[in-house]
């Protein structure tokens, strides 16, 4: 083997660790806040998960999220109760889960931008594409990312029961509210 | 050697663009500690058929039940099957914590007040910790308060109409659709006719739903006498029975309503434990309710 061709192996091999290697800027969220708006007719419905484990990649975007879907909190015990056993069926579908990229970003730069997040989301055992619009913002070390968007019940074969009397509006209105911290 | 370095370059950046949020999905959930699944609804409402379930009412909440029994279905056409007569409970539950409920109730069968606290001990867990039964403990007192003071017997006391029952529950979620539970029971009553039964009787119970949609349940609920008097030295009247009821929840969001069959009128556990007079399969078979309506009184933040 030649000299030249060995040097050419070297290099290509640092490059290909490189590769791996380079993105390291990675962030975990400190703060979580997943909730949920539905405007019924007879009662409105608001829940809010402030246990969501999500993780950001700020080299390529990636972003994923975690949220078990028994830690979101209703003003009333009884809502919780149905919304887990007669809604999410929490039993059989425990989390709900987001992997994807925001796109659009620019690491670092000041002020807040808009971009979208596009990627998987799954709950209720149903995968779907999303494609939502937000904002991130660069702010002191941390990340603040916001996004907000509905969610049609039905695209996730969630059933509302015939007997519920406090109508559930078929569309609700999710939002999302993380910050992150460099791991 | 740029071509070179260009396809190393490519493959790194392609390896790395696919496999990425994969990986970075399962860095999160090794982050994410192994927690604990609790069980929950084992049962749609705090009550099975006429006794208790392992629930208790959430925190701030409060529920007022109204069950009712209408009289026996073999009084014939002349009770109109049973439907002339009625036995009522106004009852009002309420939770003092999540784990922890309160009762007062009035029974139109021998005019009984009644109250219990209950508290859930365990609750049936998973995860990072296990625990393979719900557990709640009760313990109420139930006062007679007929007969009038005079048209009482000589020697009858006040506290000759008191009653006390200690029961705990023990439930499991075997799955969303099928919960069962045991209901070991004592009973206490300050006066009874010696000469037909004891001051203290022990049962067991035994009971279970099966859930046939989101919102409809099938329930059924036995109450096992231990050490009862044999029914073939008592005389007639004064058989008693071991209370079996059958039972559909139907839950209606705040309000659950049961319906139930079942061989006793009463509903303090002393009279359906202890002094049911009805033989189930004799057709001495009373229709039923159960309503309850819930209220959260306080809110959560």
């Amino acid at each position: 083997m030649s000299l030249t061709l060995l040097r050419r192996f070297f290099v290509s091999a640092i490059l290909l660790l490189l590769g791996y290697a380079a993105p390291a800027q990675k962030f975990t969220a400190e703060r979580s806040e997943l909730s949920f708006f539905s405007d019924g007719i007879v009662e409105d419905i608001d829940a809010k998960n402030n246990q969501v484990g999500s993780l950001f990649d700020a080299g390529n975007g990636d972003v994923v999220f975690i949220a078990k879907i028994r830690d979101f909190v209703f003003p009333k015990s009884l809502m919780r109760e149905h919304f887990n056993e007669k809604y999410m069926e929490t039993e059989k579908f425990p989390k709900a889960t987001f992997q994807g990229k925001l796109v659009g970003v620019k690491a670092g730069s000041p002020g807040e931008q808009k971009i979208r997040a596009v990627g998987k989301l799954n709950m209720h055992g149903v995968t779907r594409d999303i494609d939502v619009p937000g904002t991130v913002e660069f702010n002191g070390g941390k990340v603040l990312t916001k996004s907000k968007f509905k969610v049609r019940l039905e695209d996730y074969n969630i059933k509302i029961p015939t007997l519920v009397w406090q109508n559930i509006a078929e569309e609700v209105e999710v939002r999302v509210d993380f910050t992150y911290k460099p791991i | 050697m740029k071509k070179l370095l260009l396809s190393s370059a490519l493959i790194s950046l392609l390896t790395t663009a696919a496999f990425s949020q994969d990986d970075l999905m399962k860095e999160l959930k090794k982050t994410q500690k192994s927690d604990t699944d609790y069980a929950f609804q084992t049962f749609k409402g705090t009550r099975l058929v006429n006794g208790h379930t392992v629930e208790t009412k959430g925190k701030g909440t409060l529920e007022f039940i109204f069950a009712h029994r209408f009289g026996a279905m073999n009084g014939g056409l002349y009770e109109m099957f049973g439907l002339d007569e009625a036995y009522v409970r106004l009852g009002l539950d309420y939770g003092i914590t999540d784990n922890m409920s309160v009762s007062i109730g009035r029974n139109s069968v021998d005019k009984t007040m009644d109250g219990y606290v209950k508290y859930k001990l365990i609750r049936q867990s998973s995860g990072a910790r296990n625990f393979p039964v719900t557990i709640t403990a009760l313990t109420g007192i139930a006062y007679k308060i007929s007969p009038k003071k005079k048209d009482a017997p000589a020697g009858f006391e006040n506290v000759d109409r008191v009653a006390y029952n200690t029961q705990l529950f023990i439930a499991r979620k075997f799955s969303p659709a099928l919960s069962l539970q045991l209901m070991p029971t004592f009973i206490h009553r300050n006066a009874v006719d010696k000469s037909v039964e004891k001051n203290d009787l022990m049962a067991l119970g035994f009971g279970g739903r099966l859930k046939v949609t989101r919102s409809i349940a099938l329930t059924t609920e036995y109450y096992l006498r231990l050490d009862a008097p044999d029914n073939d030295l008592l005389p007639e009247g004064q058989k008693r029975y071991n209370a079996l009821g059958f039972g559909i929840d139907i839950e209606t969001g705040g309000h659950v309503f049961q319906l139930v069959l079942t061989n006793t009128r009463g509903l303090t556990e002393r009279a359906f434990v202890g002094e049911t007079t009805g033989d189930f399969f004799d057709g001495n078979i009373h229709l039923g309710f159960n309503v309850t309506r819930t209220f959260q009184l306080k809110k959560k933040k």
